[in-house]
Parts: structure tokens; sequence; C-alpha cells
């Protein structure tokens, strides 16, 4: 008997099977990194006297922490990310405009397969449980030598089974199920741990929203989120590979460490309030405070799904005259479809301001970093003190509704009492 | 190499010391290890650098949550950091420490043991940590083979070095 994280780390470690805490080697399908990390991956890569990277169709290169550049220093990292990708004749490169937030970039271009096992130099890397595969995040020195072998070791780890059944009311999403989540587990209850979710809801759930759950693992400590392969993911894949891969899915009377049995049918709109993420409350109960600015975008909540969402309460209405409203799609293709669809209209009659697909705002990179006192309400996935800009500002963590009916507001509102005006 | 017989001050945190805090997203663009060790935990104690050189850092739990930021690691290791001891560490940080030669402990107890300011000897090997100050003693959990290795030859570089690639 095995679980889905033990199947497909047994067949990337050439094994029969594999045992939670075993250590194990696994060979990599796919590598990623980004200029933030790449940078020192490829310092070390030439440090140690390597020439040439393990297969350079298993590489990835993103661009998207600081794009465009917004300083020199910036400037030279992209420099180096794309001088190491001509030598190495690395064809995923993804250099400004072509593709934007590394996570949705790697699921929308095909990069990920169910079964497969990537490593990127970045935490929400785990990501890529939404399609079956086994992701996780790793630092610039190991992936140097990932770029060297194809190889890594890894713990097996013990997995969390989350069991969701019932169907979300209007305008409560995957992200306030996730929330709930991480009020359960607390933001260190997966630490060195897997987590498959799987029953009714899930199976009903999109692959954006997949996508949004498996991406949070990380905030409760988990080593990967994961979400079995099912006839949704194979559509979502459909024209994005013409690879072969590997359905892995967990036996059905396996035993998990521990079990969490939920239900969304009256789960609330929840907020994630300062300074940590599992100090999860309903939305309801911190209604009315005031906001500087709010922010929809990220790898957790910058998808088609989540603008559509937004465009809908948005449409016809303004943008409250305290708040700013900050609006970035997740990559390129989300910015054109939203483009395409009228939602970019939307936004920008209302008064948001609307950027280029890029990480910057969410780690308080650039294109919405905030002041001392201001008060942000964000989709994004870490409120940590200074997250977002200076360390006497204050994030609070929401979906997409909420977000976008609060900054008609003002203030934090819960979307499902909205009344619009 | 790293030795593996450690002497340092311990200077206290409490749990949950995340990777912004350790090393704050807008200094990611620096490339200068030691540029890096100015601002290191910046966000929860500056500056941390007045008190940083051969201190030993002992925290609660999940110390390094969030990011998958070497640059945190590296901060601290530049900083005169010689090691961290917590209850507890997140995964990405804990590779990434050992992946740069900053040793790291688990030892749930030592937390209630130290003040700030006391001297610290870490024996790696053994995992016997003992307060200098206070003349107490406490066994560490036992760090793999594969890692203690690790840690003595300075980290994966001088692995992968050594390997000849």
């Amino acid at each position: 008997m095995a679980n889905i994280i033990e199947r497909i780390l047994s067949r990337a470690s050439d094994r029969d099977r594999v045992s939670p805490g075993e250590i194990i080697e696994a060979n990599i399908d796919c590598a990623m990194v980004n200029e933030i990390t790449g940078h020192l991956t490829i310092k070390y890569f030439h440090e140690v006297g390597a020439k040439e990277v393990w297969d350079r169709d298993r590489i990835v290169l993103v661009l998207d922490h600081t794009i465009p550049a917004g300083s020199v220093e910036a400037a030279e990292l992209h420099k180096i990310m794309r001088e190491f990708g001509r030598e190495q004749k690395i064809k995923a490169f993804y250099d400004v405009g072509m593709g934007g937030i590394s996570h949705q970039v790697m699921i929308e271009k095909g990069h990920v397969k169910p079964g497969d096992v990537i490593v990127g130099a970045d935490s929400h890397t785990c990501t890529y449980g939404a399609v079956g595969a086994f992701s996780t995040g790793i630092g610039s020195t190991e992936m140097a030598s990932v770029f060297i072998t194809g190889r890594l070791w890894f713990k097996v780890p013990k997995v969390i089974e989350i069991k969701v059944n019932g169907n979300f009311r209007k305008f409560v999403t995957p992200k306030d199920l996730f929330l709930k989540v991480a009020k359960i587990l607390g933001v260190s209850g997966a630490n060195y741990r897997g987590l498959e979710f799987k029953g009714s809801t899930i199976k009903d759930m999109s692959i954006a929203g997949r996508m949004t759950i498996c991406n949070m693992a990380i905030e409760v400590g988990a080593k990967a989120g994961i979400v079995e392969a099912d006839e949704k993911t194979l559509e979502y894949l459909k024209g994005r590979t013409s690879e072969q891969f590997f359905i892995a899915k967990s036996d059905e009377d396996v035993e998990y460490e521990r079990s969490l049995d939920l239900s969304v049918d009256d789960l609330p709109p929840l907020v994630s309030c300062p300074d940590a993420v599992d100090n999860v409350k309903p939305v309801s109960e911190v209604e009315g405070v005031e906001l500087d600015q709010v922010f929809i975008g990220s790898c957790t909540n910058g998808r088609m799904e989540d603008l559509r969402l937004v465009a809908d309460i948005l449409k016809g209405k303004k943008v409250s005259d305290r708040t700013r409203l900050i609006i970035i799609p997740a990559s390129q293709d989300v910015f054109l479809d939203a483009l395409r669809e009228g939602l970019i209209e939307t936004f920008l009659l209302s008064g948001a301001t609307v950027a280029n697909p890029t990480c910057g705002a969410c780690y308080g990179g650039h294109l919405g970093v905030l002041a001392s006192g201001e008060v942000c309400l964000s989709t994004t996935n870490r409120n940590f003190v200074g997250r977002m800009g200076s360390p006497k500002s204050k994030v609070y963590l929401v979906s997409p509704a909420t977000a976008v009916a609060s900054a008609i507001k003002g203030r934090i509102t819960d979307p499902t009492s909205f009344k619009g005006d | 190499m790293t030795k593996l017989k450690i002497l340092g001050k311990v200077v206290k945190y409490g749990d949950d010391v995340n990777t912004d805090l350790i090393i704050p997203g807008k200094y990611l663009v620096f490339t200068d290890s030691k540029e890096l060790a100015k601002h290191a935990m910046e966000g929860i104690d500056p500056p941390f650098i007045k008190k940083s050189k051969d201190a030993i850092i002992v925290a609660g739990k999940n110390f390094g949550c969030g990011s998958s930021r070497e640059q945190a690691p590296i901060a601290l290791k530049y900083s005169g950091t010689r090691a961290i001891v917590a209850k507890s560490f997140a995964r990405i940080f804990y590779r990434n420490a050992i992946n740069i030669g900053l040793p790291v402990l688990e030892c749930e107890d030592l937390w209630d043991m130290v003040r700030d300011g006391d001297q610290l000897m870490l024996d790696l090997k053994s995992g016997k940590i003992t307060n200098l100050t206070s003349n107490a003693s406490i066994k560490a959990q036992h760090l793999p083979y594969f890692i203690l290795e690790l840690i003595e030859i300075g980290g994966l570089l001088n692995k992968l070095k050594r390997a000849k690639v």
C-alpha cells in the first residue's frame, strides 16, 4: 500500500516502494529558478567548474520577481539569467514579456505533468501538486547540484489527508478553504509533511482552485501539496504537453498520519490577520478595518477565474477614494485573456491600476510597496511583518471576492453580505 | 572546513522567525554576501550585525519558515553567526543552512536553559550542547552522517568541487 507521494517518489528513485522517513535520491523531471534565486545557482554552477547542465530541456528559467527591472541591481540579475540561458541553450527561458509569475507559467506552458518530481528555487513551487506532480521548493546551492546531476535527495514525507466535501457558498472560494486548513494546522503543523487534498469539493474544483490550495501548502510548513490527477487535469493538459505521463493515486485503504474531514457548505469568507498566516478569522469579525491598499494577484490568486470573479463584483462600481486597488494578472497569457474578455477595461474604469505580471508587490519588491502605518488587504500568501514593505505596515490575506468587495467599500467587507454601494 | 566544536554566545529568539524577518525581500537584489549580512535580522532585531559576531542563535520552533531564499542563511553566516539551535526548523531553511555550511541543530529543551549572552559549546558530532555560563548540558537531535559530512567539508559546493564535476 502506498499514498500518492510515495508512488511518485518510488518511481523517481527506481524503487518498488519507499516509506516515510527514508532518505531517497530521485531523478528530477524539471527544475525551475527565478532571477532572485537563479543568479546564485548560476554563480555556484560556474564556481564548481561545471560546463553543461544535465539536461537543457528539463530546466526552466523565469524572470518574475523584479520585472521589468526596477533597479540596476535587478537588471544585473536578469543579465546573468539571460547569459546563462544562451550559454546553455535553454529553450524555456521566460524573459520580460514572455511569461510572468513562474508558478503560473510552469503549469500553463506544460512544464508540469502528473507524476513528475519537480523542484524550484522558490518556496511556492508546491503549487504544481494541482496537476498531480510532486513539487517542492529548494535553495540555490541545491539547485546548482540539480543543474549538474539531475538528481536530489529527499526524506520521504508523512502525509496528511485533507478530505473536503460540500459546495462553496457564492463568493466563498478555495482560498477561504485553505485559510481554514491553516487555522487548523497552524504555520508549522505540516512541517516535513505532504498534504493530499481529496473529496467531492476537490473533484469539483477547477485547476486554478487546486493551484491556490496547493500553492499555500508551504504556509503550514508542508513539503508538497497534491491533488490526484483526474479528467479535469487531463482536459487542462490537452495542448500543453505532448509528453507521456504517469498518473499516481493513493491506494483506497492507505493509512495517513492524520486526516482532516472538512465541509465547505457553511464555510464563511475567512481572513488571515497580521502577522501570521494561521491567525485566521471570519471576515465578518474584522469588517470595518480601513484599507490603504488592496492587492489582487500573485501565484496564489492571479488567474482568470480570480479576475472574472473580481470583475463580476466590480463592474459598474468605483474603488473607494480612501483605497488604491492594484491588480496584477499572474502571467502574460492571463493578462491577454483578461484583456480580450474586457476585464481589464472593467478594472480601469473602476479606478484600479493594472500592472504587468510579476511577483513584485507580494514580497515587498516593487509595484505596490507599503509605507509605515499602512494597511493592505491582499490575495497573496504571506502576511509576515514587513512582507509587503515597511515593517510598520500590516497585511491581511483574503480571497479575490473579499478583496474586491473591500476595495469598493474602502474597508474590510464580507462579500457574501456586500450590497454594492 | 567547519569545525565540529563551536564556541559562541547566545542570541535568543522565539517561534516562527520567518525568512522575511531574517532578510527582507527588498534586499534580494543584492549579490554581495557582506551587504546582505548588514541587514540580517532587520525585520526582527536591528541592528543584529552589532551582536552577531560568534553568535549562536537559540530559537523556538519553525525557525526559517517562509521563502526558499538562501540569502537568509547566507546573511546570518556572513554576519558572523556560528550556528543555530532551534526547537525545530522549516525544511527549506534547514537544507539551505547545511548546504551553505551553517551548522543547525534541533533541540527542544535548550531554549529554556539559556539566556542572551550565555557562552555555549556545541559538539556537532555527539550533539552535546554545554552552557558554559550555567554549567548545564543537554543533547541535541543526532545529525545523520551525510549531513555531518556536508557541514564538516563546509557545504554542498565543496562536495561538488571535490566530485570534480
